[in-house]
């Protein structure tokens, strides 16, 4: 019977396709704009994701988020230094400055000040150049992206020369660093320099970066250090967390999002309800003839089950594939779109949501052929 | 399990019996209070296997009632049913399903073929319903629609098939998996008059083939001539049965009370 019930479905191919383009469709709309979603609020942590080597923040109490860093003054990284169960800690600058591009336009830009010795606070990968060449003074390294929309259309080279809030700059490195919230261009250069390029006041120091001795509790240190200092320390992947909970709870994002995936959702719901529903009432008295001869109800419960699955099941492969296409080709040819993916978790989500929406859709449209009267059949 | 097996057991049970159907004080009534209808009101009846057994009358006097009560379709409100030695009154829910599934057949009015399947496959689904794979129910229904004159058509859909052709489908499907009480509800009322004869003597020369009851319900008078018992109904009544296995014996009038 199960067969009879796949030929029914497929016996009436503009309703299957129908059904099976709302289910691709909602998907796609879902898993589009929740990885999107992801992709986005995920960004507020990804200069923490970019440095890797450090794996405690230690920052001014009230700060809330990496945008609104407090200066500390240069004194604490010795006391930071002091506390039990650290291997290492080194300083870590941030500001915001205008670089003007090759077309004579400003463009906003981050600006990291690295540790002179260490440099530790770069990305790791290198599309030009190494950490050597950062050594000389003028050397700066920039993202992938700055490089890009500084020299638009040029490949990387070298030597080039650009205004960091007025001062000349030698870009001598290029490198892959994850797109962050507020901006795609980022510039590298070591502490010491950074701090000519933007001037602050008395106090220079926007975090600490620091790395826990290894097989000693994360946690424990980080209690150490506000114990012994005042000053708030978290782990990376706190640190990182609270980034994305501040957009979260901060932005319209959030909202905004959930109204595109709802109406996502609703749409499937309604055209798979919608034509679910009619195809089981064009065919009930086919089904009441098929109780009449000795079907059973439970058959027909999954004769119907059977056909809401195989469409939410091919509905689903086609969304899935035509969003996971989507950020596969954006990614790849569309900078602004570098680092959004599909995570797993959105594409189980969304598969348990669909089967969900089939399961419900078919019980509610089995009402009709549960309780329709076999004895129908033997009316004119 | 397949459901064949069951039919052994009900074989056996009315085997010592010449009526495959018998009904007794047959009562049913719809609606409620002053919107109540009686429809039925004490029809007895015996339909004998290996026979034709015609059921006529007006529209409206409970024929379609009477014989879907037959079926399991319709629980009587008073009376008793005995379909192959079985008290039909007294099964419930799946078990009268699966009894209906195994043992009796039917003829639809409106053919009532599934769109999406062919010829073959349509005249299979009883078999289907049991549990046989499709190729099984397949060549089965093949065998059945050759003899039926379908041998041509067995890949067709039904909108592809004239209305006798449809019938003749209904027909094989109705006996393919070889119950023992076909129920046939109008079956040439779709049909001009040479398809629907036609239809009749096929139907009566596969169903008596293996000594099944056959039951017809109909306006047609002009199929009365393939029957061996005419019951005739009027107001939820059996007003009068003819017997015409024996044309010598006069009909029995019933009279109304």
């Amino acid at each position: 019977m199960y067969q009879v019930a796949l030929k029914m479905l497929f016996g009436d191919l503009a309703k299957y396709l129908g059904l099976v383009f709302g289910v691709a469709f909602s998907t796609l709309l879902v898993n589009q704009q929740a990885g999107i979603f992801v992709g986005l609020i995920t960004r507020g942590g990804s200069l923490i994701q970019d440095i890797p080597e450090a794996d405690i923040w230690v920052m001014d109490p009230g700060v809330k988020n990496l945008d609104t860093s407090f200066p500390l003054r240069d004194t604490e990284l010795a006391r930071v230094r002091g506390a039990t169960g650290l291997d290492w800690a080194v300083p870590f600058f941030k500001s915001t400055v205008t670089v003007r591009t090759a077309n004579g336009e400003l463009e906003g830009g981050l600006l990291l000040g690295l540790d002179d010795t260490t440099l530790i606070g770069i990305p790791q990968k290198f599309v030009l150049g190494s950490l050597e060449d950062l050594r000389p003074p003028d050397a700066v390294a920039v993202s992938a992206e700055a490089y890009r929309r500084i020299w638009p259309g040029e490949k990387p080279v070298q030597g080039k020369v650009l205004e960091l809030n007025d001062r000349r700059a030698v870009v001598m490195a290029v490198v892959d660093a994850r797109p962050q919230f507020t901006s795609s261009l980022t510039f590298y250069a070591r502490y010491s320099r950074a701090l000519m390029y933007a001037p602050t006041g008395r106090n220079k120091l926007s975090f600490i970066l620091a790395k826990s001795v290894p097989g000693t509790d994360l946690q424990t240190v980080c209690d150490e250090i506000h114990r012994r200092t005042g000053l708030k320390a978290l782990t990376s992947e706190q640190f990182r967390w609270k980034c994305i909970e501040y957009i979260l709870k901060n932005t319209g994002i959030p909202v905004s999002f959930a109204a595109v995936i709802g109406l996502g959702i609703i749409v499937g719901v309604a055209i798979v309800g919608l034509l679910l529903n009619l195809l089981i009432l064009e065919n009930l008295r086919q089904y009441a003839a098929l109780k009449a001869i000795g079907t059973r109800n439970s058959k027909l419960v999954k004769m119907v089950l059977l056909q809401a699955l195989v469409v939410g099941g091919v509905g689903y492969g086609i969304g899935l594939g035509a969003a996971a296409s989507f950020f596969e080709f954006a990614g790849n040819n569309d900078p602004n779109f570098k680092g959004f993916y599909l995570p797993w978790q959105v594409a189980a989500g969304s598969a348990a949501l669909d089967g969900s929406i089939m399961i419900l859709s078919a019980l509610f449209s089995l009402r009709k052929v549960l309780f329709v009267d076999p004895a129908v059949v033997f009316r004119g | 399990m397949l459901l064949a097996t069951k039919k052994a057991h009900a074989a056996s049970a009315h085997s010592s019996s010449n009526l495959a159907a018998v009904c007794r004080g047959i009562e049913k009534s719809f609606g409620s209070g002053e919107t109540r209808v009686p429809v039925l009101r004490g029809v007895d009846l015996e339909i004998p296997a290996g026979q034709i057994t015609l059921l006529m009358g007006p529209s409206g006097c409970g024929k379609t009632t009477l014989i879907s009560s037959l079926a399991g379709l319709l629980t009587p409100d008073a009376g008793r049913i005995e379909v192959l030695g079985t008290d039909l009154t007294r099964l419930k829910g799946g078990k009268l399903v699966d009894f209906r599934a195994t043992h009796l057949g039917f003829v639809f009015q409106q053919f009532n073929l599934l769109t999406a399947l062919n010829a073959e496959e349509n005249a299979g689904v009883p078999l289907l319903v049991q549990g046989y794979s499709m190729s099984h129910a397949r060549k089965t229904a093949r065998d059945l629609l050759v003899r039926l004159g379908l041998g041509k058509h067995l890949d067709k859909h039904a909108n592809q098939l004239s209305g006798g052709q449809q019938q003749r489908v209904a027909i094989a499907r109705a006996l393919v998996h070889s119950p023992q009480l076909v129920i046939c509800d109008e079956p040439t009322a779709a049909l001009d008059a040479e398809a629907g004869q036609t239809v009749m003597k096929l139907l009566c020369e596969l169903a008596l083939d293996g000594k099944r009851a056959v039951i017809v319900v109909t306006h047609d008078h002009r199929i009365e001539s393939f029957a061996h018992r005419i019951y005739r109904m009027a107001d939820g009544k059996i007003v009068r049965m003819e017997n015409r296995v024996d044309s010598q014996q006069p009909s029995r009038e019933h009279t109304e009370s």
